[in-house]
């Protein structure tokens, strides 16, 4: 008896956690396909599912310029946080030095500082080397990243010592064991690394908020306040088109690597 | 051989015991210096690697958190020089300031609000996930759904759930009869609702992070505790609570700084408001610097911000790491 009804109290709590936390998401969906009079009467499901809210965000704002901004800024990111964090992890898994501890503390103690406690210098230092409105000042900052170090040097450590000395046997040098032996094996971690730096750097706002002026140049989560500010009187359908716009990449990318998140980020996270 | 003979023979094998010495000397030298090339490969090799990082983490972490503090003992002009040095002044200035002390206030409350829920929540879903059901995978992805959400849609969507018009919450409470509430126009309920969503934002990374943590436990100390015969609650105190206390520790913190670090859902909900209600360091921080260009006294909360963090880090390392069960 007891062994029949757990299953159903597990379902019953999955369930309605389920439609509790998915509410919101699902939600925002419904109501980009409503009309202005259906949003005031506070219907849950709309009586159509037309494209017309979704027409009309592209011509509220430029919408098409801030996706194709931040598919730029998030790859960007994305590939240079890859290569920086690699080199980084490759040296504290397989080059001992002298101090390397040292370093070692220095990468810890980045962690420790709140971004947003240095945003102020940040934006002067933005402002005088001319990076306002550039691509150059929401990606380069962001490439050094203790974290995705430590992720990497993490799944480094597991390559068989032996392989490493198989490699100066064979006269590899240490850049190609890196680029040879290291870097496909560690695929996975590096996957895991590139999907968190892609959704972080697409969901980022303050940055690009302080760091562009200029239409063309910001990015997606800029142009969602923008349009919630334009819009927010009455056409509630259309600005939820915009999110949905806005979220869909994310979601998906998320849907597709949400195991191998998971197992990188507590590999990352607990050893 | 007569005397002479000898010590000419003498002298001239010292001679040649002396060169041979050295060369043997040289030969070393050489080798000797060609170690010390040999020996620093490594650590040339590595501040290469390492180089790119190192610059920057230089250049937008280490130095502007040294400007910030410099920052902090000046009067800024407008287009953030530092004019005139004033000490701690803007430091004195802001702890007698009501609307930082307003700002604090708000700040620890919706620190209060938002860590231990959201770590509960985490906690909550990720053990019912953790159950070896069919579908249990469709159940996952929905909880570490919010993870994907960036700070934006989320505040944008809340605004509309919170909204005193067409907002569907008050409806929904008005099912049970619970009279509608003033979600963002009012002062205590503003917090709340900025809490709320931001609670709801944190749980999927929250879920995945702990759930990746109830994996790691060994399965065979459920089995054994199964044939003692105890009970799920049992088994979820003495074995599932001690043997993940790594990965809370790990979240709590996590979950700690985040909270403190707040922006975006401030911005697109209250905008600090109302009455100030909401504005929560960060915001505060943004205010003073980059809309009224008070650069200095923006650093000296920009300062107290990285000290709060710092300490409240170290110190849940320090008094987190004895409650922490290491396998």
């Amino acid at each position: 008896m007891r062994k029949r009804i757990r299953p159903i109290i597990f379902y019953l709590l999955l369930a309605l956690s389920a439609i509790l936390i998915f509410f919101p998401i699902l939600f925002a969906f419904f109501v980009s396909f409503m009309n202005g009079a259906e949003v005031l009467s506070r219907a849950v499901f709309p009586s159509t599912f037309e494209f017309d809210n979704y027409e009309r965000v592209f011509g509220t704002v430029p919408l098409m310029h801030y996706l194709k901004n931040s598919f730029i800024v998030s790859s960007i990111v994305m590939l240079g946080q890859l290569v920086v964090c690699s080199l980084s992890a490759f040296v504290f898994a397989f080059i001992p030095f002298k101090g390397r501890t040292v370093v070692f503390l220095i990468f810890i103690s980045t962690l420790m500082i709140p971004w947003e406690a240095a945003m102020i210098p940040n934006f002067l230092t933005i402002q005088s080397l001319g990076w306002m409105n550039s691509y150059l000042s929401m990606t380069v900052p962001f490439f050094a990243l203790a974290f995705g170090t430590f992720l990497l040097r993490q799944h480094f450590k597991t390559i068989p010592h032996e392989l490493y000395e198989a490699s100066q046997i064979e006269g590899l040098s240490r850049f190609q064991f890196f680029y040879k032996v290291v870097i496909p094996y560690a695929k996975t971690s590096l996957v895991t690394l590139g999907i968190y730096g892609f959704l972080t750097t697409w969901n980022m706002y303050l940055w690009p908020l302080l760091v562009t002026t200029n239409d063309m140049k910001r990015t997606v989560q800029i142009g969602l306040k923008q349009l919630q500010t334009v819009e927010v009187s009455t056409e509630w359908g259309v600005v939820m088109a915009g999110v949905v716009i806005v979220i869909l990449p994310t979601l998906i990318l998320l849907f597709v690597g949400q195991k191998q998140l998971q197992k990188g980020l507590t590999q990352g996270a607990l050893k | 051989m007569n005397l002479v003979e000898v010590k000419a023979q003498g002298q001239q094998e010292a001679t040649l015991e002396a060169e041979r010495v050295r060369e043997i000397i040289a030969e070393k030298q050489v080798i000797s210096h060609q170690n010390v090339w040999r020996k620093t490969t490594n650590i040339r090799l590595a501040i290469l690697y390492l180089l790119p990082s190192i610059i920057l983490f230089s250049v937008f972490l280490f130095y502007p958190m040294f400007k910030t503090v410099y920052l902090s003992f000046f009067l800024t002009d407008a287009r953030g020089a530092a004019a005139v040095f004033v000490g701690l002044e803007n430091y004195l200035y802001l702890l007698q300031s009501a609307r930082f002390q307003k700002s604090m206030v708000s700040t620890s409350l919706f620190v209060l609000y938002t860590v231990p829920t959201s770590v509960i929540i985490g906690l909550f879903l990720a053990l019912i996930a953790n159950e070896k059901l069919r579908g249990i995978g469709f159940f996952r992805t929905i909880f570490s759904s919010t993870m994907g959400m960036s700070v934006a849609a989320s505040a944008v969507i809340w605004l509309f759930l919170f909204h005193p018009t067409v907002g569907i919450i008050n409806n929904f409470l008005g099912l049970f009869g619970i009279p509608a509430v003033g979600w963002l126009l009012d002062p205590t309920w503003a917090l709340i609702s900025i809490a709320i969503t931001t609670i709801w934002m944190n749980l999927g990374f929250s879920f995945l992070i702990i759930l990746g943590g109830l994996q790691n436990i060994d399965t065979h100390l459920y089995e054994s505790a199964n044939i003692d015969g105890a009970g799920y609650f049992y088994q979820l105190r003495r074995i599932t609570v001690p043997m993940l206390s790594p990965t809370l520790f790990f979240i709590i913190t996590i979950t700690f700084i985040n909270s403190f670090q707040s922006f975006g859902q401030v911005d697109i909900l209250t905008r600090g408001g109302p009455a100030e209600s909401t504005n929560l360091i960060v915001y505060s921080i943004y205010q003073d610097a980059f809309i009224n260009y008070q650069f200095g006294t923006a650093s000296a909360q920009a300062v107290i911000l990285f000290l709060i963090v710092f300490v409240l880090t170290f110190l849940q390392f320090k008094f987190g790491e004895r409650k922490v069960h290491y396998q």
